[in-house]
């Protein structure tokens, strides 16, 4: 992201002039889309691939297409205030309202619906890229160790070489009393569960 | 299970909202993408030496392609506007597309090896035409021109850039242009047509610069009529007004002079009138008459000659040049389940350069397009290929008496899909080839291991994605237990009828209905809905399953209607019957016979109600339930909502007794100066709904959703408001919602969103709507949520009463006992247009649901429920989050992650279906359009099954090391023992 700067398109940017009174019917909507070569360059749309980009206005009203430069226009466009949304895979555009103005023709009103931002002139930006999978996370310990099977796995570590110390740190006497007490509840020692074990 | 439940839905809502992604290596596991194109109306061939064969394509779904022409493949495809059909097309220069669009308004350039838009030039002019696009060998300063007429003026437009060299209007009262033709090495055209349907008028333009050299008309008295064909460069041939005389026309070098011939001079026992096929091919053309093709040879000064009368059905490709002075054609007749090719020189009609028979599919129908292209083989002799479009608007290429390829583009035109379960498994039914023994699995689960491990070769890697997308599981003929293998039964525009396994999209068996195929008694038959018909379970589980498509004769509502009975598993038609009566509506009923056929209303466009199956029983039925039997109708156009009930059996001349008058129980009539109806939506009928009851964490209280089948949803627009977003200002444009219950009538909720238009998408499901409209205020789309709750039942909620028996909550639920409802609502900001909207559905209705919204740009986003809950606010409390209630923002969030399309585009996306799976977490989502995507989603994850992720070689090993770890401690426990008794 830190390559913004470097635009795909090196285009004098004056001449973006946006809205001109057409022939006999209606306006002419003249706009450009810019997608910046710092995007895209590790998602799967190629930088400045353009020929999947559709420009639409009015929710189907009239579908167009980006010229290589990124100029698009709509003609033959009533007075009033339309919408315009760009779809191109990999990237979020904001829709746009643009005032057609009978009275003042040439003047500019845009807007990104969004984030209410004013347009100067009709350039139409991603707001963002879409990354529409996961990133899957790369292998580490901590991912298995985390897993169910993990976590039984170190119990049985805890109990096969913990256990035999804490029972090493105990008493002698207490712990024949406790024994004793097994025993005599009857509590099946997990000796006593295996086969052949059952003898004491 | 049924306590297991609870604990899912625990986990379930105390997780943060989920975002259900994939992993990129996870696409194609069980989602499936198709790409279709539609019916192909013009084909271009591009054969040059260098680089890839292609075909550059249009087709009647305004879309504009070039396929490989060695697999039939697509290299790209541009999807134009519904209003910017392709009216003509060809290839400039030898690398760009140029093709003529919007009724001859629009003209573009696009580059032919990736697709990209060149240039794009509008073209106006005074008057509505026809629009010709003729591309010219002529240079203009260095630019090669194309020829346009359109809209009543002449344009030569440069083929580099775009740019209009000159034009020329031809506001001559009504003529109308028929051809536009450059003879070969002029540097003029000419344009010739009729004006005032007895004048013949040719004008011979400058091609350079748009000067009219020669202005010449000629009148015949008899009128002319339909199309022409283009004999020579400066002769044409066309028909009297009758259809019985043909005019053989000459304008050579400004001279008009009109020959007529009776066709009866050349046909002994010509049957009636004919019709020109329009043709371009040297001295030769064709007319039909009924259903016989007659071939007439122009020699010399217009004296006309039969060459062949062909009694069957026989196609004409276009004329093709293949040297100097030599024209070829191509001819497709079908000889019973063969067509045969023909290939035959203009000149000379005896000689055949090629004749080929090729073994045709029955389920394709007649040859309806050919496309010829030729090459040159290594023996300098020709050799012909044929891109033929069939009745189904299949695309096929034939090659040297094979198909090489056929794309099933039929598939790009979906009307209704229904789904239908695959067979049981048991003996004698088909299953998949092989199936994986236990070392193989083991072997397959080692390698996955592997890869979890970081320690499988590239090689390895290849090896366990190739295993995953081509498990053999998932594409069986067979049903499995979790019920993700289906069919998927669609209908399309051709009238044939597709099955679709959802395992890989592969096709199980397609037909061609006969009852939806042009026929004596029906001349343009239309599919227009698909029901289940039987579908046995239980008692009945030995027969196949069935479905009904309903059909009808031609386009208006008052035609008669067609049935047909379609087998699901085999596709054969067991029935068809054209029908007496028109079908304006098909209410499904809720019961079914002892052999689990469905009952079916057929509403005619009389309003008479008819019943399906005709059988005593279902009958019997009817009788039972007569009082139960309501329907609606809606009247768009003069905005009346009416109800009905059955009355009485037709008292028409003919005895019909499943037939019966309805009774109009209420009707509701909308101010149509103010209202006019833009969209209904009414419930899912086999919608599972798994509990009444809402329990409100917050105040410990119960809410009784308010669940009814007849609820129907009623969005209208302010007349003017109906047409597009910014032809009118927020003051004088509402949108008002309706919630009407269709068996008494009763509104039951009004609400009115002022400086809102359509269109309105709408989905109804349980106890809630959800609708997209535009608000023009904030000039941004808009989404609401209104929730209907019970308030009748709201004392239920004391727990002691409940247990003495108190309550109300057995009492049977009726539209008639006017219960009391509360609705909530609540509207958000959504960034996108919509396409269509639906929501998951599964089997039991417990899984909490998600929104599947196609938005414009061809994606389908799934969006939380819980984003659209009117109990949102801006700052809920503790108990209101624990409970799954999200902060209120201003818009709903759109998580690309949440796209169950991921990276692709369901092109022209028409509608999205829901199925439900056995398996309760799970849904399966068909999105069709001009493409198909299917994919399993779960909307709050897999709960109830392991993940495709899980590695059952870890378990094992695990399994293994603790068995072991207990071996090892047993003997280390005994030796121990054996050491304290020695001490």
């Amino acid at each position: 992201m830190a390559s913004i700067a470097p635009l795909l398109l090196l285009v004098l940017l004056s001449t973006a002039l946006t809205i001109s009174s057409g022939s006999v019917d209606g306006f002419t909507i003249n706009g450009r889309v810019k997608i910046p070569q710092g995007m895209g360059t590790k998602g799967f749309v190629l930088p400045g691939k353009t020929s999947n980009v559709k420009v639409i206005l009015n929710g189907g009203q009239i579908v167009t297409y980006l010229r290589p430069d990124g100029y698009f226009s709509f003609q033959n466009i009533s007075a009033g205030t339309h919408l315009i949304e760009v779809t191109a895979i990999g990237y979020f555009f904001s829709p746009v309202r643009v005032d057609v103005s009978a009275r003042n023709p040439g003047k500019v009103q845009a807007a990104l619906t969004e984030n209410r931002r004013g347009l100067s002139e009709l350039v139409l930006e991603p707001l963002r890229e879409e990354q529409y999978f996961e990133i899957r996370e790369p292998f580490s310990i901590m991912n298995i160790v985390k897993s169910p099977m993990g976590l039984m796995v170190g119990f049985m570590l805890v109990v096969v070489f913990l256990m035999p110390k804490l029972v090493e740190n105990m008493d002698p006497e207490e712990m024949r009393r406790a024994q004793e007490e097994m025993r005599n509840q009857g509590v099946p020692s997990l000796a006593s569960l295996l086969p052949g074990g059952g003898r004491n | 299970m049924a306590i297991t439940y609870p604990i899912f839905l625990f986990l379930i809502f105390s997780s943060l909202v989920p975002i259900l992604s994939l992993y990129e290596d996870q696409v194609g596991l069980t989602d499936w993408h198709q790409q279709y194109i539609g019916k192909v109306k013009q084909a271009v061939f591009h054969t040059h030496k260098t680089g890839r064969k292609r075909v550059v394509v249009s087709t009647e779904l305004n879309v504009i392609a070039t396929l490989d022409l060695r697999r039939g493949e697509i290299f790209w495809r541009h999807v134009l506007g519904s209003n910017d059909a392709v009216d003509g097309m060809d290839i400039a220069l030898g690398k760009y597309v140029i093709t003529l669009s919007s009724e001859g308004r629009v003209l573009r350039a696009w580059n032919l090896p990736d697709g990209q838009m060149v240039w794009e030039s509008s073209l106006h002019g005074p008057k509505h035409s026809k629009s010709l696009l003729l591309m010219t060998n002529l240079i203009i300063e260095r630019n090669n021109v194309v020829v346009i007429f359109s809209n009543g003026r002449l344009h030569a437009v440069s083929c580099v850039d775009g740019e209009v060299l000159w034009n020329k209007d031809f506001e001559a009262e009504s003529l109308e242009v028929q051809q536009v033709i450059q003879p070969a090495g002029s540097n003029f055209v000419y344009i010739v047509g009729f004006a005032a349907s007895s004048q013949f008028e040719m004008y011979q333009i400058n091609a350079r610069n748009g000067e009219l050299l020669k202005h010449e008309n000629a009148a015949f008295s008899g009128g002319f009529s339909g199309q022409v064909s283009l004999v020579s460069s400066e002769t044409l041939v066309a028909l009297d007004s009758t259809g019985l005389i043909l005019l053989v026309i000459s304008f050579h070098e400004g001279k008009i002079s009109i020959q007529h011939t009776p066709i009866s001079n050349l046909v002994e026992d010509a049957p009636g009138p004919a019709v020109i096929i329009p043709s371009s091919t040297m001295g030769l053309f064709a007319i039909r008459m009924n259903a016989v093709t007659i071939f007439i040879r122009v020699r010399g000064k217009g004296m006309l000659e039969v060459a062949e009368k062909v009694n069957r059905e026989t196609t004409i490709g276009n004329a093709l040049s293949i040297s100097e002075g030599q024209q070829v054609f191509a001819l497709v007749q079908h000889a019973g389940r063969d067509i045969r090719l023909t290939v035959k020189l203009a000149h000379d009609w005896d000689d055949d350069l090629l004749k080929e028979s090729i073994k045709m599919d029955q389920q394709r129908g007649l040859v309806h397009k050919v496309f010829l292209n030729n090459y040159v083989r290594t023996d300098r002799s020709h050799g012909f290929r044929a891109l033929i479009v069939m009745e189904d608007h299949s695309l096929l290429l034939l090659q040297q008496g094979t198909i090489v390829w056929s794309r099933e583009d039929g598939l790009a035109s979906i009307i209704d899909v229904t789904t239908s379960e695959l067979p049981v498994e048991r003996a004698g039914v088909s299953v998949a080839k092989f199936e994986l023994n236990l070392f193989e699995w083991l072997k397959g689960h080692m390698l996955k291991l592997k890869g979890t491990l970081m320690l499988a070769s590239p090689e390895d890697i290849a090896a366990i994605q190739y295993m995953r997308l081509q498990s053999s599981e998932k594409s069986k003929m067979t049903r499995d237990h979790n019920g993700f293998r289906k069919l998927i039964i669609v209908l399309t525009r051709a009238g044939k009828l597709f099955a679709l396994h959802t395992g890989d999209g592969r096709i199980v068996w397609s037909r061609l209905l006969q009852s939806l195929c042009k026929s004596e008694a029906c001349q343009h038959p239309i599919g227009l809905y698909l029901c289940p018909w039987q579908v046995p379970h239980h008692h009945a589980l030995n027969e196949n399953p069935f479905v009904l498509v309903v059909g009808r004769c031609f386009q208006s509502p008052d035609a008669l209607g067609v049935l047909s009975f379609v087998d699901s598993y085999t596709g054969k038609e067991l029935s068809s019957s054209n029908l007496d009566h028109s079908i304006a509506r098909v209410i499904p009923l809720p019961f079914t016979d002892s052999t689990e056929q469905r009952l079916h209303l057929l509403i005619d466009a009389d309003k008479k109600a008819h019943f399906y199956p005709k059988t005593p029983e279902a009958i019997g039925i009817v009788r039972r339930e007569f009082s139960n039997i309501y329907w609606y109708s809606v009247e768009d156009d003069n905005g009346i909502i009416k109800g009905y009930a059955l009355k009485s059996k037709c008292n028409s001349n003919v005895a019909d007794k499943f037939c019966f008058d309805a009774s109009e129980l209420w009707s509701i009539v909308l101010p149509s100066e103010s209202e006019k109806i833009i969209a209904t939506v009414t419930r899912k009928l086999n919608e599972a709904v798994h509990t009444q009851a809402k329990l409100i964490a917050a105040d410990q209280d119960v809410m009784y959703k308010y669940i009814s089948r007849n609820l129907l949803f009623v969005a209208t627009v302010a007349p003017k408001a109906s047409c597009e977003i910014g032809s009118i200002t927020p003051e004088e444009s509402w949108l008002v919602i309706y919630l009407i219950d269709t068996v008494t009538g009763r509104v039951l909720h009004r609400m009115t969103h002022h400086g809102s238009q359509g269109p309105v998408e709408a989905v109804f499901s349980e106890n809630w709507v959800v609708y997209h409209y535009f608000n023009l205020r904030a000039h941004r789309y808009e989404m609401s949520v209104i929730e209907i709750y019970d308030q009748s039942r709201a004392d239920n909620k004391d727990v002691w009463k409940l247990v003495v028996g108190k309550h109300n909550l057995t009492s049977p639920i009726s539209s008639y006992s006017r219960s009391e409802v509360v609705t909530k609502s609540q509207s958000y900001f959504f960034t996108h247009s919509l396409k269509a909207i639906d929501v998951t559905s599964t089997a039991k209705g417990i899984t909490s649901k998600q929104l599947l919204i196609g938005t414009i740009g061809d994606q389908v986003l799934a969006l939380d429920k819980r984003f659209l809950d009117p109990r949102r606010s801006a700052n809920p409390t503790q108990v209101e989050r624990e409970e799954g209630i999200i902060p209120l923002t201003d818009s709903l969030p759109i998580i690309p992650q949440s796209y169950i399309t991921h990276n692709l585009r369901v092109e022209g996306l028409q509608g999205i279906i829901t199925v439900p799976a056995k398996l309760e977490s799970t849904t399966l989502v068909f999105a069709y359009g001009l493409d198909l995507f299917f994919t399993h989603f779960a909307p709050t994850r897999t709960y109830d099954s392991l993940t495709e992720e899980f590695s059952y070689a870890l378990l094992l090993i695990t399994i293994v090391a603790l068995v072991a770890a207990i071996f090892v401690t047993w003997v280390l426990s005994r030796r121990k023992e054996l050491q304290d008794r020695w001490r």
